[in-house]
């Protein structure tokens, strides 16, 4: 039993280093942008760290069109066995 | 005469130049190595499995780049002057990679060593080979035939009822695709269009222009383009592939990935490049790859809407038809065919070592399955176009040649389908199989044949990130494209890493459930097999109906003929003798009256 906790408690703890090494990423992302030079076309992408919350946004959108979808389109398994 | 080359194994090279000179086809190579597998001994097939991709690419490497330094040789056929070995600006990256394909999904195999499976496998990369290499449209159709049929084999390989179904489905739906194709290559010849395809111009152009719809050979690329598209699997012709393509074996489906799809994708690009309606459809495609892989749950169904996600990025730039678009779509599709075949050797060595594929029954393999983790993972990240991986050099190339003010919305939504690719291939596929929670499963890794394919296939996935002109070196202008230039890698990092915060953040809502998706086959599959089943009763009912409708006609008939005739008949009635003798003295009375009478 004990070896299971630990295991669990180990697991948690990965868990949250892994989160910690994200969130290291996704502000070193962030700061790397204003420290290298960029090339800009088009107007949102003067936005600041517009490519952060544009793919931020088209997952959010892309994951709830796809759940709304799924609602119509989603059968059993067996559907075509019937 | 051929190319010629510095003599450095001159019996050798002397050889090739003699094949190049008889129009030997490069693609026969492999068909031929298909052959001896099926018929030689086990350790014959293994050698034939190993050396025949590598002859290949020798022999390809052998054929100029450049179509002017080679004088083509016909092969004489059936009343024709087929043109085997006819240079296309693509057809030395994509014939490469096919062979790459071809050798990988053979080491990956050789632990099973399935004969049928692996002879057809062969066949159908050498008629993929056969394709690019073709300077005619009946020789081009001639290999995207054997293809249809060798592929159809290598699903049938795998003795499972689902196969048997989904082969046949396969089937219809590539023969129906030949029939388009076909169809247009009669139309173009009978509206003075000419056999050979030129490597110098495109032929179709465009297929949209106004005053190309008055004429009478517009019919032609049309319907070409429609028996394209089949093979592309572009909706509504796409569901074919994520219904066959995952009931193939574990090893068919790596070679399954890698020849239909984009030897289709060589086919617009020689043909119909700069075509702007590919465009849309480009995009649609790498939208429907994303959402629906998002809603499965079968890892393999997942990788498959995926392979129609990233040929939608390669029509795209097809559509797009700029040098760097087309270079882009072809070293996509190069990079693209390598990253896929890793991913689902990945997502095949689970379901060999543990018999399952639904994402749903899968979970926390890292523990025991390590190898296979780390390449599925770079798989993953190739995919995701990350940053000093191959798919960031080829898709990037795409993003930027829409990169212009005429092609805007074309960059956003590129933008987001590459966030997309993220969210349902780059994390999905590893966080569902190797993290996600604890399934209790405990396999091993496969063994090292397909262990040594995998690690293969993931070098193959970083080198071309750091060192890009290994792939660009197979295009055929001079790539003049930094893909680390303007802060590329920074604002592709930035994009992927909050799509990978989206999707940890909405991971309650990507949960799996144990269903599946109804896609364009749910018409044929369902509507159409009710409509075919009316029909069928009704011809029954009918049938039935016709028949009782006789048989009651001739039964009163002969009913009517027995009332006289039969035995039990008026005429053949026993009448008693007392009724006999009144008639005949009644006759005999009535003979007499009128015989008075008249005398």
């Amino acid at each position: 039993m004990t070896s299971k906790k630990d295991q669990q408690l180990q697991t948690e703890r990965l868990i949250w280093r892994a989160w910690l090494v994200f969130i290291v990423l996704l502000f070193g992302s962030l700061v790397a942008e204003t420290v290298v030079h960029t090339e800009t076309k088009f107007g949102p992408e003067e936005l600041p760290f517009f490519y952060a919350w544009f793919g931020f946004a088209s997952c959010a959108l892309i994951v709830l069109f796809s759940k709304a979808l799924g609602v119509v389109l989603k059968r059993p398994e067996d559907y075509y066995e019937e | 005469m051929p190319y010629k080359r510095e003599p450095t194994m001159p019996i050798f090279n002397t050889l090739i130049d003699q094949l190049l000179s008889t129009g030997f086809p490069p693609g026969l190579i492999l068909i031929l190595g298909g052959a001896l597998i099926a018929f030689l001994p086990r350790y014959g097939g293994y050698a034939a499995a190993i050396v025949s991709p590598f002859l290949t690419l020798l022999y390809i490497t052998h054929i100029p780049q450049s179509a002017a330094m080679f004088d083509a040789p016909s092969v004489h056929l059936a009343g024709h002057d087929l043109l085997t070995i006819w240079i296309h600006p693509y057809s030395h990256i994509f014939s490469t990679v096919f062979c790459l394909a071809a050798l990988a999904g053979g080491i990956y195999a050789l632990n099973q060593f399935k004969r049928r499976e692996m002879a057809a496998a062969y066949i159908y990369a050498g008629s993929a080979i056969g394709v690019t290499f073709a300077g005619d449209f009946l020789t081009l159709f001639l290999f995207w035939e054997i293809m249809a049929i060798a592929s159809t084999l290598v699903i049938w390989s795998h003795p499972t009822a689902a196969a048997r179904k989904a082969g046949i489905r396969y089937a219809v739906m590539h023969f129906i695709g030949g029939v388009l194709l076909m169809a247009g290559i009669v139309a173009h010849l009978t509206t003075g269009g000419q056999l050979e395809i030129s490597h110098q111009t495109t032929l179709f152009a465009d297929i949209t222009a106004p005053d190309f719809f008055t004429s009478p050979a517009s019919l032609a690329p049309w319907l070409m383009l429609l028996g394209i598209l089949v093979n592309t699997a572009t909706p509504p012709f796409s569901s074919w592939l994520p219904d066959a393509y995952p009931e193939s074996s574990v090893t068919g489906m790596v070679f399954l990935s890698a020849f239909t799809t984009k030897t289709a994708v060589f086919v617009l690009l020689t043909v119909f490049a700069g075509n702007k309606i590919l465009i849309p459809l480009g995009l649609f495609m790498v939208f429907y790859g994303i959402v629906y892989a998002i809603l499965e749950n079968d890892m393999r169904r997942i990788l498959a809407y995926s392979i129609i996600n990233q040929v939608g990025f390669m029509v795209t730039g097809a559509g797009i038809g700029t040098t760097l678009a087309l270079n882009g779509a072809a070293a996509h599709a190069f990079c693209h065919i390598i990253y896929k075949a890793l991913l689902l050797m990945s997502a095949g060595s689970v379901i060999h070592q543990t018999g399952k594929r639904k994402c749903s029954e899968l979970g926390g393999l890292y523990r025991t399955m390590p190898i296979t983790m780390v390449c599925g993972i770079i798989g993953a990240l190739a995919i995701s176009a990350f940053p000093f991986t191959s798919g960031f050099i080829s898709k990037s190339m795409i993003s930027s040649a829409a990169y212009m003010p005429e092609f805007e919305w074309v960059w956003y939504l590129l933008l987001a389908a590459s966030a997309g690719v993220f969210l349902h291939a780059g994390i999905k596929f590893p966080w569902f199989v190797f993290f996600q929670r604890d399934s209790g499963l405990r396999p091993k890794e496969p063994p090292e044949n397909m262990q040594l394919a995998m690690i293969a296939l993931s070098v193959m996935c970083i080198v071309p990130g750091f060192y890009p002109q290994i792939v660009y070196f197979l295009l055929p202008t001079t790539v003049d494209y930094d893909a680390y230039a303007h802060g590329h890698a920074v604002t592709q990092l930035q994009l992927l890493l909050f799509s990978g915060l989206a999707f940890f953040m909405m991971l309650p809502m990507l949960a799996r459930t144990r269903t599946i998706s109804l896609d364009i086959d749910w018409l044929y599959r369902k509507p159409l097999t009710h409509i075919l089943l009316l029909i069928d009763r009704l011809a029954f009912f009918l049938k039935d109906l016709i028949t009782a409708m006789t048989l009651r006609y001739l039964q009163g008939t002969v009913d009517d003929i027995a009332s006289i005739h039969s035995a039990e008949g008026i005429m053949a009635r026993n009448w008693p003798i007392g009724v006999t003798m009144t008639w005949v003295i009644l006759l005999l009375g009535v003979f007499l009256a009128v015989y008075f009478w008249v005398t």
